[in-house]
């Protein structure tokens, strides 16, 4: 294959590495902030999703890397989520008079990784994209470095996810050095003739380390105190497409690396997963913070998602594939939401500053009510459809674990459902707090759209988003 | 008539539109505020009348699905809707009970009336999806997409304990539905369609249904609501605002008896013949042990509310009764104790807005000021007791003539149950009404006003013409139900 057949599939990162180095040449030299600025970036941001789509298809660089349909689906959310954090975050900052050009620089690096870690056909390339994925998010979480939380959440995010890092590569040397090669072709073969002990244990701790990218119980302590103290609108970015980026590495090493050991890796998927949802369940019942309840509620959503990646083949990933979609849908407009909303100056972040928000800011009460509907999974909200999906799938793989953590799962959602329902209570039935600010155009409008996504236009965009995903599930498995 | 369906179920939706457009232009006022409710109600009687052209087109010669509509959707699922004879009179109900609901509310919603009436027309649209689905998902899209506007309508305009009420009934009934999803899922998974006619025919092996059949009871018995799961009731009733507790008891409940009549029963034929003698312990349970309960209460709503469940015994026992007695018998229970205790909400709703307690002891002696409310609430009570002219009787009488062939216990047990709901029904009546004026409070009270009988005199009139000529409700009914009773006849003799 030549350099340019090869450099033609990667074309999407290519416009996102030279942009950013440009833009960070152009910043230093502006040294300000200007609108022209911020739209390039998304513009850049959104040719690479047009090229993920226009580009061809195929493995480049001896299989290092896969532009597949799996990966396009992937890219193209995640970039135009990366957009969308890039506009609320410009917004946000704009409004504290703290814009930094390294802002939206920070987020097509992050960008950047997430689309390799999309494609990644082998360790190195996943473990470069995982790094570099992360590096630019521990330095977005502590962006506001005034503040004394934001650094405490960009300091924790950094020392667990080193942590975390740490043990993905300790897993992926166990499997290089049982399979004898770090590409998921020759890791799949090698892993199909014999189910060595020693690659299974690498695995576990490769997964280990993913869980904790993900956020995914036991590995999950470092949200709520991220999600708290990370800028509201990092936060709504963090929240959706690194999840997604993440889920897709699972999807990747599992449905590439090791398509024949289901059966073992599925254990720990179903035990992390429903850990996950329950944890999410019954810890977001103490919460009062509502970013920290949304740190929860993420957890349990993982949990969903993991589950639709534990059921494995096409089914399981078609469910993951539109669950992160939807998820990602739900979680931007909700922050989004949430910073649209100040009072005197100051963000509301509790579930009391929400009382009686129907009667100040009607608009945006009822946007937030559909994604608390849509989180607790009620019917016709979107939330809905991604559990529909990852039931049905775990229900349909005839395995009788699978089926019990179906059920289970769904009993957990119930759990759940209280603290979503008491987010409704305090925006409908509680008397008001007194007025509250304008909100800010751009959130707003990001939060209408998401809520109008997440019902009604949901149920006309599953019948394109259905076979885009299920498209996308097909392609794994052909590294 | 194609579109008929979706045109009846959809209306009221179109009266949102309306709502929201005319709080938009003519901003949040008194002026609005009276508009809307004229807006609803007109939304309500159009439905109503669409309900009534379907009635009329029905054939009733015909046991299967008619105004089937049917639209292909993704990953599988469809948008299909259809009426047989099981459904057909539940849409009716429902259409019929709205307008009333809206008229009840008419001075007694004194806040966020736009919202209010929102809620009621989305829920007139749940509601009737559920009874026209014909597709799994979509039932279940309707069947819980209700707890929202239910939620919010206890929540904001409920009683002093509102909250509690409303997180009780919201999570009580999640908590069944969820396990539904779950054997809905399943039985896509394994069947390979979620359309509602294909399931009926389709035979799921015995240990199956009985998984199913247990999922699909734990979201039916919630919301009939059968004892033991029947607590959520009498907090969500107290609670709710007069319209509220006659959509809830009228309206909301049936989809209960409904689920089991177009689910468990077709599709788990095996599994309901296996668990007959639990489900008629629990109903003769319900009938004996909440008419009990009833006849202690000093709350006049909690006791309707306990003889509701007492009545929902009789329909879960007519159900499972597996002759066509007990299905007709269960149908017309469920019509006319929507209308008889939406009518007795109506009639406590009354004497509430006038005095704003509901306490049986403040009462008493309201013969002496109000005749013809007295009149009207003897009417129901008799209803409810069953007394033979009214409709509270054939549904009794033919859900125990169905029990009878199958268990004569059960019978036996229920039948006392008669009894006990005049023990009951007549001791409050007793008590509210007759004897002199003792609370100086209710010197004043006032007789119903034009609004109130004009509320009334339908459900009046329903009443009695169910009660003295009700082939009105087997005629429609007969053909669907020999098909059911057919069905299941062969399916557990095979």
């Amino acid at each position: 294959m030549t350099l340019s057949a090869n450099l033609s599939l990667i074309l999407p990162e290519v416009i996102l590495a030279v942009s950013a180095l440009a833009l960070l040449v152009w910043g230093a030299f502006q040294g300000r902030v200007t609108a022209a600025f911020t739209l390039a970036s998304v513009a850049a941001l959104i040719a690479a999703a047009v090229a993920a789509v226009m580009g061809p298809h195929g493995h480049a660089f001896n299989g290092v890397y896969s532009a597949d349909a799996a990966a396009t689906y992937a890219k193209v959310a995640i970039f135009f989520s990366s957009a969308v954090g890039i506009v609320l975050g410009d917004r946000w900052l704009a409004q504290r008079n703290d814009q930094k050009f390294e802002y939206a620089v920070l987020v097509i690096l992050a960008a950047l990784g997430m689309g390799v870690t999309a494609s990644a056909g082998d360790l190195i390339s996943l473990y470069i994209g995982v790094e570099l994925q992360s590096l630019a998010l521990y330095v977005l979480a502590a962006f506001r470095r005034d503040d004394a939380k934001a650094s405490e959440a960009g300091l924790k995010y950094f020392v667990l996810g080193a942590l975390s890092s740490g043990l993905l590569l300790y897993g992926s040397s166990l499997i290089y050095g049982f399979a004898g090669s770090t590409r998921f072709a020759d890791i799949a073969a090698a892993a199909h003739d014999a189910h060595g002990v020693g690659l299974l244990f690498g695995l576990v701790f490769l997964i280990c380390g993913l869980a904790f990218k993900v956020s995914a119980a036991p590995f999950h302590m470092w949200t709520p105190d991220v999600y708290e103290g990370a800028p509201t609108p990092v936060v709504g970015f963090f929240a959706a497409a690194p999840k997604l980026a993440a889920m897709m590495m699972f999807a990747r090493v599992l449905g590439d690396a090791f398509p024949d050991s289901v059966a073992q890796w599925r254990q720990v998927l179903v035990i992390a997963a429903l850990i996950s949802v329950f944890v999410g369940a019954f810890a977001g019942l103490a919460q009062t913070n509502l970013k920290r309840l949304w740190a929860y509620s993420s957890i349990a959503n993982v949990g969903y998602a993991l589950l639709g990646v534990a059921t494995g083949g096409e089914a399981g990933l078609h469910a993951m594939l539109v669950f992160m979609i939807l998820y990602m849908v739900d979680v931007t407009g909700f922050f989004a939401c949430l910073q649209a909303l100040s009072r005197d100056g100051k963000p509301m972040e509790t579930i009391e500053d929400m009382a009686g928000l129907i009667k100040e800011r009607p608009g945006i009460a009822l946007a937030m009510t559909a994604f608390s509907l849509s989180a607790l999974g009620l019917p016709p909200f979107s939330g809905f459809w991604s559990k529909f999906y990852v039931f049905k799938a775990a229900l349909g793989t005839g395995d009788v674990m699978m089926q019990w953590a179906a059920v289970l799962g769904l009993v957990g959602s119930v759990v759940g459902a209280f603290y979503y329902l008491r987010l409704i209570k305090s925006i409908w039935f509680d008397a008001s707090k007194g007025a509250v600010d304008a909100p800010a155009p751009a959130a707003r409008a990001v939060g209408f759209a998401a809520a109008l996504f997440a019902f009604p236009v949901v149920l006309v965009a599953l019948i394109w988003l259905d076979p885009a995903a299920k498209a996308a599930a097909a392609a794994f498995g052909h590294a | 008539m194609t579109g008929l369906l979706s045109l009846t179920t959809f209306a009221p939706l179109a009266g949102v539109a309306v709502l929201l457009a005319v709080r938009a232009i003519r901003g949040d006022n008194a002026a609005t505020d009276n508009l809307a409710k004229w807006i609803t109600l007109a939304t309500t009687l159009v439905t109503f009348a669409l309900s009534i052209v379907m009635v009329a087109q029905f054939d009733a010669a015909n046991p299967g699905f008619q105004f089937v509509e049917d639209f292909a959707w993704f990953a599988g699922l469809h948008y299909r809707m259809g009426v047989d004879g099981i459904s057909i009179l539940f849409v009716l109900l429902t259409a019929f009970l709205l307008p009333i609901c809206i008229l009840a509310s008419w001075t007694s919603i004194d806040k966020r009336i736009v919202e209010y009436m929102i809620c009621f027309l989305v829920l007139e649209t749940l509601v009737i999806g559920v009874f026209c689905a014909l597709d799994l998902i979509l039932f279940y899209l309707f069947f819980e997409g209700g707890l929202v506007p239910m939620f919010l309508i206890i929540g904001i305009w409920g009683g002093k304990r509102r909250v509690y009420a409303a997180y009780k009934f919201f999570l009580y009934t999640l908590l069944g539905s969820v396990l539904m999803l779950a054997a809905i899922l399943a039985m896509i998974t394994i069947a390979g369609t979620s359309s509602i006619p294909e399931l009926m025919a389709f035979k799921f092996a015995p240990w199956l249904q009985t998984w199913l059949w247990l999922a699909f009871f734990a979201s039916f018995a919630v919301k009939m609501p059968m004892w033991p799961v029947h607590t959520w009731l009498p907090d969500a009733h107290v609670e709710a605002p007069t319209a509220g507790s006659v959509i809830l008891a009228g309206i909301l409940l049936k989809m209960g008896g409904y689920g089991f009549m177009r689910f468990s029963l077709p599709m788990f034929p095996n599994a309901s013949e296996m668990f007959q003698p639990l489900v008629f312990t629990m109903s003769a349970i319900a009938i004996v042990y909440t008419s009990l309960v009833a006849f202690r209460q000093t709350d006049i709503k909690k006791l309707i509310a306990y003889s509701s469940v007492a009545h929902m015994g009789f329909v879960t026992m007519g159900i499972f009764s597996g002759n066509a007695a007990g299905e007709q018998g269960a149908i017309f229970q469920m019509l006319s104790h929507g209308v008889i205790s939406g009518a007795l909400f109506l009639c406590v709703g009354v004497v509430y807005d006038r005095m704003h307690t509901r306490e049986i002891a403040f009462y008493g002696g309201l013969t002496n000021r109000m005749p013809w409310y007295a009149a009207t609430f003897l009417l129901f009570t008799m209803g409810n007791v069953g007394l033979p002219g009214t409709s509270g009787f054939v549904g009794e009488i033919l859900t125990m003539t169905g029990v009878y062939q199958v268990s004569t216990w059960t019978a036996l047990f229920a039948a006392s149950g008669v009894i006990l709901s005049a023990m009951y029904a007549l001791t409050l009546y007793r008590r509210v009404m007759f004897g002199e004026i003792v609370n100086p409070e209710l010197k004043t009270i006032t007789d119903l006003d034009k609004r109130e009988i004009l509320i009334f005199a339908p459900l009046i009139i329903s009443t009695l013409v169910l009660g003295i000529y009700p082939n009105f409700v087997f005629d429609l009914t007969a053909s669907s139900v020999d098909a059911l009773v057919g069905a299941w006849r062969a399916a557990v003799a095979g």
